[in-house]
């Protein structure tokens, strides 16, 4: 860990600008030759050993690892499109659109399965459903909720339990939240029907999946819905209590992605970089070496499936399609 | 004698090249031709489903309050995904003003009403294929023309293509490498005609006139009647010229005698020497003019005969025994011995008064050359070959011209003073020829001319 420099943001404010990050690091040698800047909405602590593995192989490199949500990832990376060299997202139709805009860069002869890359640029490393986190306390008996009907079912049995304490994505606000919102939508009538129950309790809405597990793990909330089941199992301490639920009615399954910028000035890095994401995860890894959920088969054996990389990824994008889902999704859930 | 033909081009490549070369210009027509075909289907096919995509927006457009809402299916993009991960851009329009999408993406010109309308064009670097089309829209108080544009990268398109190009490249080259093969079956075909005929004149005898009878190709037609007249022609003069010859040898002949015979009866009366040596030599040359102009006859009868010969079953040692019986009184003119040596029978199927002729010559030209009081032997075997040879004891042939002596009117060096008219041994050799037998000369080791005539 001696090559790690971890700086906080207000270490060297004049690079950093008016822009606030979730959180800024910058790992390798201390005065490099060449600086990586990945651009990223996972959290530091899932890339950091991923990160070190890679720049053993790659002396005088160093990475700088910009952690912002997904929405603003986009946002950000628009805006100022030179500043970065690799891209990494879990909200997998903003990244889909922005390769398809021209910002990915191909990259040859990395060999994945075609459902996890698109154009070749564009490629996928991890597998991570979307799942219902609950407490146990919530449930006496196990009787915990299998699918979203039963979730339904549960709620409305119990509503002065439940209210103020059901949390979900403030889908405004979060690209992947988003994201699950519209595939959920798309799959099944009952994830409107969820959203009107949620609605109906006073439901706590959240940008990202860390601060809903918190709440969970500090009893704020009982139940929370469309977490990244990896950020619990990641946790070193899980509460005992806490339950996670992989809805058995229809999944969805989130792959995180990530791209080199079409005109990065470190582009064999940049490659090196997204191939080594692609390699590690598929070498068996330890949770050590790897923290987050390994790429898995499109369809395993329970039939569940990985949103696919389309350019329908593109349809709830749409500024008119996002205001209508947005408003219903309002008149759902807040009201 | 054989002249070489000037022979400038051939025929056969001229076939075969313009017919390889027709194969080509097809092969490349055909690859040319299909290619675009199949690009032509291929747009068809991104047409179509472009305009299922746009059609499928603009079904879900909507005025709702004054605004226009596209709630539009997720199918309407995902029917774009392709095996290359196409590029999708899209643009929604209304009055003219952008909605939703890419405000960069080329417009076409949008007739209100109209079908779907589809034009090529170029987005962020990338060539795309556009299809587009309007609907209005009515409200409570408002009508606003809808525009939606959805274009797609033609990369999916091009693979296509480009394995279509591949396969049609390899029928083309497929159908070019059989093309060549039936262009030179087809060229040797065509040709062989000409072959034939070819070979059938070389193979002909060197008399041998007569019309050409096999059947030949259209084309050869006037070719070969041509060449029948032309052979006609040739025969016609030919034996006018024999004809000629033999008439004028008839007409000489008899006067000949005539004088002949009074030369002789003059010559009984002459006493002065002088006088009687000059009728002596003027006999002497008459005898000469008389022989000269028996053997033209002859040759004209075996020209003539050797065209049409009439070949029986003839015993070769009778028809020689024949011949020594009529020359016997000759050969004691000079003491000269005629020996027969031969097998009991010698069978063949020959013309006999051309065979008695010929023999008569070699055996005449062998009493005129040898001395007096010599021995000439004429051996007749059936093997190898039913043969006749004539051996004397003169001064044989000169070994210089032993080749060629046979040549009509050719006379040996050593045979000044001896008459003959250099046509016995040519009448020989053309009787042997016309049986399919050979003359040949030789010089006998002991002295003395050697021939064997072979039928």
């Amino acid at each position: 860990m001696r090559y790690i420099y971890c700086l906080i943001l207000c270490f060297c404010p004049m690079l950093v600008g008016a822009q606030t990050w979730e959180d800024r690091s910058v790992f390798g040698a201390s005065n490099p030759a060449r600086t990586l800047r990945v651009l990223s909405s996972t959290d530091t602590s899932f890339f950091a050993p991923i990160i070190e593995s890679f720049l053993q192989r790659q002396p005088g490199l160093a990475v700088e690892y910009f952690v912002i949500s997904t929405a603003q990832i986009d946002e950000i990376f628009r805006a100022e499109p030179s500043e970065y060299d690799v891209v990494i997202s879990s909200a997998m139709d903003l990244q889909l659109k922005l390769v398809n805009d021209g910002y990915g860069l191909p990259i040859a002869n990395l060999s994945v399965p075609d459902w996890a890359q698109w154009r070749d640029s564009l490629y996928a490393f991890t597998s991570e459903p979307a799942t219902v986190v609950v407490n146990r306390s919530a449930f006496p008996n196990g009787d915990v909720p299998r699918t979203r009907q039963e979730l339904i079912q549960a709620l409305r049995a119990r509503p002065e339990l439940f209210d103020g304490r059901v949390g979900t994505y403030d889908v405004r606000l979060s690209g992947l939240g988003y994201l699950f919102a519209t595939q959920d939508a798309r799959a099944s009538e009952s994830f409107w029907r969820l959203m009107e129950v949620i609605g109906g309790l006073n439901a706590k809405l959240y940008c990202c999946s860390g601060e809903m597990i918190e709440d969970l793990e500090t009893g704020k909330l009982l139940v929370a819905y469309n977490v990244l089941g990896s950020y619990v199992d990641a946790r070193e301490t899980v509460s005992d209590q806490l339950e996670v639920i992989l809805p058995s009615d229809f999944p969805t399954t989130m792959m995180r992605t990530a791209f080199v910028h079409v005109d990065t000035m470190l582009r064999g890095d940049a490659e090196a970089f997204v191939r080594h994401l692609v390699n590690v995860q598929s070498a068996l890894p330890s949770p050590e070496t790897f923290p987050l959920p390994r790429l898995t088969s499109n369809t395993d054996a329970s039939g569940q499936s990985a949103i696919t990389l389309e350019p329908a990824l593109m349809t709830y994008l749409d500024p008119l399609k996002r205001r209508t889902f947005i408003k219903e999704w309002s008149d759902a859930v807040i009201q | 004698m054989r002249e070489a033909a000037n022979v400038s081009g051939s025929l056969r490549a001229r076939l075969a090249l313009t017919l390889i070369g027709g194969a080509a210009g097809l092969a490349v027509l055909l690859f040319l031709v299909v290619r675009s075909y199949a690009a032509q289907i291929a747009q068809q096919g991104q047409d179509r489903i472009l305009e299922a995509s746009v059609t499928s927006i603009l079904d879900a457009a909507v005025l709702r309050d004054g605004l226009v809402e596209v709630d539009f299916p997720y199918a309407a993009f995902s029917i774009l995904s392709t095996d290359q991960d196409d590029r999708v851009f899209y643009a929604i329009h209304q009055d003219g003003t952008l909605l939703s999408g890419y405000d960069t993406l080329p417009q076409a010109e949008q007739t209100i009403g109209a079908d779907v309308v589809h034009v090529s064009g170029d987005m962020r670097g990338s060539d795309v294929r556009i299809a587009s089309a309007s609907r209005t829209l009515v409200g409570a108080d408002a009508r606003t023309l809808v525009t939606v544009a959805v274009a797609q990268t033609q990369e999916a398109l091009q693979v296509t293509l480009n394995r279509i190009s591949l396969n049609v490249a390899y029928f083309g080259a497929g159908f070019f490498v059989l093309s060549v093969l039936v262009a030179s079956w087809a060229t040797s075909t065509t040709i062989r005609p000409l072959e034939r005929l070819t070979n059938s004149i070389t193979r002909r005898g060197p008399k041998d006139l007569t019309p050409v009878a096999q059947p030949v190709p259209l084309e050869m037609g006037p070719l070969v009647s041509s060449l029948n007249n032309f052979m006609a022609r040739l025969s016609a003069s030919l034996s006018q010229s024999e004809d000629f010859i033999a008439e004028a040898a008839h007409r000489v002949r008899t006067p000949l005698a005539t004088v002949r015979s009074h030369a002789e009866t003059t010559l009984q009366r002459v006493e002065r020497e002088e006088n009687r040596q000059a009728l002596r030599s003027m006999v002497r040359a008459i005898d000469e003019s008389s022989r000269a102009a028996g053997q033209l006859l002859d040759h004209a009868m075996i020209t003539f005969r050797a065209d049409h010969l009439e070949r029986e079953s003839l015993d070769l040692v009778a028809l020689v025994q024949d011949l020594v019986i009529r020359l016997t009184p000759i050969a004691e003119m000079k003491d000269i011995a005629l020996t027969v040596e031969s097998d009991p029978e010698v069978m063949v199927a020959a013309d006999s008064i051309l065979l008695q002729n010929a023999l008569r010559n070699l055996v005449d030209n062998a009493l005129k050359y040898s001395p007096v009081e010599s021995e000439i032997i004429i051996e007749v075997k059936s093997a190898p070959q039913p043969h006749v040879q004539v051996m004397d004891e003169g001064p044989g042939f000169p070994p210089d011209q032993i080749d060629r002596l046979a040549t009509r009117f050719l006379r040996g060096d050593n045979a000044t003073g001896t008459i003959g008219s250099g046509l016995g041994l040519t009448i020989a050799q053309d009787v042997a020829e016309a049986h399919g037998g050979d003359l040949q000369l030789d010089n006998r080791s002991e002295g003395g001319a050697c021939v064997t005539f072979t039928v």
